[in-house]
């Protein structure tokens, strides 16, 4: 069978690629189109480190299919900032110290923003559960927590 | 490499065309949370993918006769932000709500969780209490069938080859009708259930239970109605006795096997400790409307 070609929407640009079936959405962004944002964690959906958004709904990029994605609008955090201004995710996560080896963060980033585009003023509970799917083995979660909090009081003016 | 066909049909005919051509080879996609992991480890090597997701019938969520019609791919984000069926049937979307992460959440659904056919899966008693149906497209046409009768065994269906489940049909609530379901893990997120109870009930004017169903998964090699569990409730006004002789009907019923998640007592006297706790936030939400 020949590859599929598929025509896509990436942060906002039309893309198109070729893919295999066996392919998964996060091979495709990585090995295809250079977007190496996105890390490969777990591949078994626990990790969250592929964290991407399809037609706005927050997905692991490693449960998707390259070829599903024809037709939709993929996120990544390769969108998340504008041109060279970090976004307050981005910023607050630097400031407070949210990361350390930073395989965790991209998933992280995009998992905080489409949380705070639903609910600009998440309690703490609300963001540990929205987060929970995604894992961190070097902050202990607190300053993640710290970081989405005080991006969370930027985003709303405060 | 042989490439693995995949193909995304807009209709139900055509897709039980391309699952039928596909013989026992083919798999569904739906929202792939089981499916991709499968493929990934190799338990599943399909030579077809049929992505069913882009069949309008299986993403719709529309009112029909008083109760809902539930597409079977759709995903449990988007039953959890459909205030009317969480309102009819707050136990069955809270079992579907149970399963995974926000991500895992995004795509999974009734029907790949009822189809993947674990018995721990979460969202299957309380369908199963819910009296639940499904509608089955395959080469002989569409039928209907209960929830319950789909989960034979553990990875084993009732569906034949080329079927795949379009909809389910969650029915109208008469007044005074409530549903829960719970389920035990070691911690409060992202585990599989070590026991699950679904229970619906409803209740005259009076008071007295009219109609109840339990279901619990986990403590068998399949998901379980369990019919003396409803006969402990109907009848009754679900007082203290009447739960007591529903919780010892739950651990009557249990099978269960002994695993790294729990024993086979711990299973079966935790079954009639939840069957109880799900019945009476059940009660609570049957007397609240």
């Amino acid at each position: 069978m020949a590859k599929h070609h598929v025509a896509t929407t990436i942060n906002g640009d039309p893309v198109e690629y070729l893919c295999d079936t066996e392919q998964t959405l996060l091979d495709v962004l990585r090995d295809n189109l250079q977007l190496t944002g996105s890390k490969e964690g777990c591949a078994s959906g626990d990790c969250g480190a592929c964290s991407v958004t399809i037609d706005g709904r927050l997905v692991c990029a490693c449960l998707v299919l390259g070829v599903e994605a024809d037709g939709c609008e993929v996120g990544t955090i390769e969108g998340i900032a504008e041109g060279d201004s970090l976004h307050p995710l981005q910023q607050h996560f630097l400031q407070d110290a949210a990361l350390q080896c930073g395989i965790c963060t991209p998933g992280f980033i995009v998992a905080a923003k489409s949380l705070l585009e639903r609910n600009p003023n998440p309690t703490e509970t609300e963001m540990r559960y929205w987060l929970a799917g995604n894992l961190c083995r070097c902050t202990g979660y607190d300053k993640i927590i710290t970081a989405v909090t005080n991006a969370a009081s930027e985003l709303r003016g405060e | 490499m042989t490439q693995i066909q995949f193909s995304a049909p807009t209709s139900v005919d055509d897709a039980v065309r391309q699952l039928t051509d596909g013989g026992s080879a083919a798999k569904i996609l739906a929202g792939g949370t089981d499916l991709l992991v499968q493929l990934r480890a190799g338990y599943a090597r399909p030579t077809t993918i049929v992505d069913i997701k882009r069949i309008p019938e299986l993403r719709q969520i529309k009112a029909e006769n008083g109760g809902f019609r539930v597409g079977a791919a759709v995903a449990g984000a988007e039953l959890s932000e459909h205030a009317e069926v969480k309102n009819s049937w707050p136990g069955v979307v809270e079992g579907l709500d149970l399963i995974g992460s926000t991500q895992i959440q995004g795509r999974a659904s009734l029907g790949g969780n009822l189809c993947n056919a674990s018995p721990a899966a979460d969202s299957v008693p309380a369908m199963i209490a819910a009296a639940a149906t499904c509608t089955i497209a395959g080469p002989g046409g569409q039928r209907e069938a209960n929830v319950e009768d789909i989960v034979t065994a553990p990875g084993q269906t009732s569906l034949g080859e080329g079927e795949f489940i379009v909809s389910f049909f969650l029915p109208a609530r008469p007044p005074h009708s409530g549903d829960a379901y719970l389920r035990f893990i070691p911690r409060t997120e992202m585990d599989i259930a070590v026991v699950g109870a679904g229970v619906s009930l409803s209740l005259d004017d009076g008071g007295k239970c009219v109609a109840a169903r339990l279901a619990l998964g986990a403590v068998a090699p399949r998901p379980l109605l369990v019919e003396d569990g409803a006969k402990a409730l109907i009848g009754t006004m679900v007082d203290d006795a009447a739960l007591a002789k529903l919780s010892a009907a739950a651990s009557a019923a249990c099978n269960p096997i002994d695993d790294k998640r729990g024993t086979i007592e711990y299973r079966t006297k935790v079954a009639g400790v939840l069957a109880r706790r799900a019945a009476e936030i059940a009660l609570t939400r049957a007397r609240a409307n």
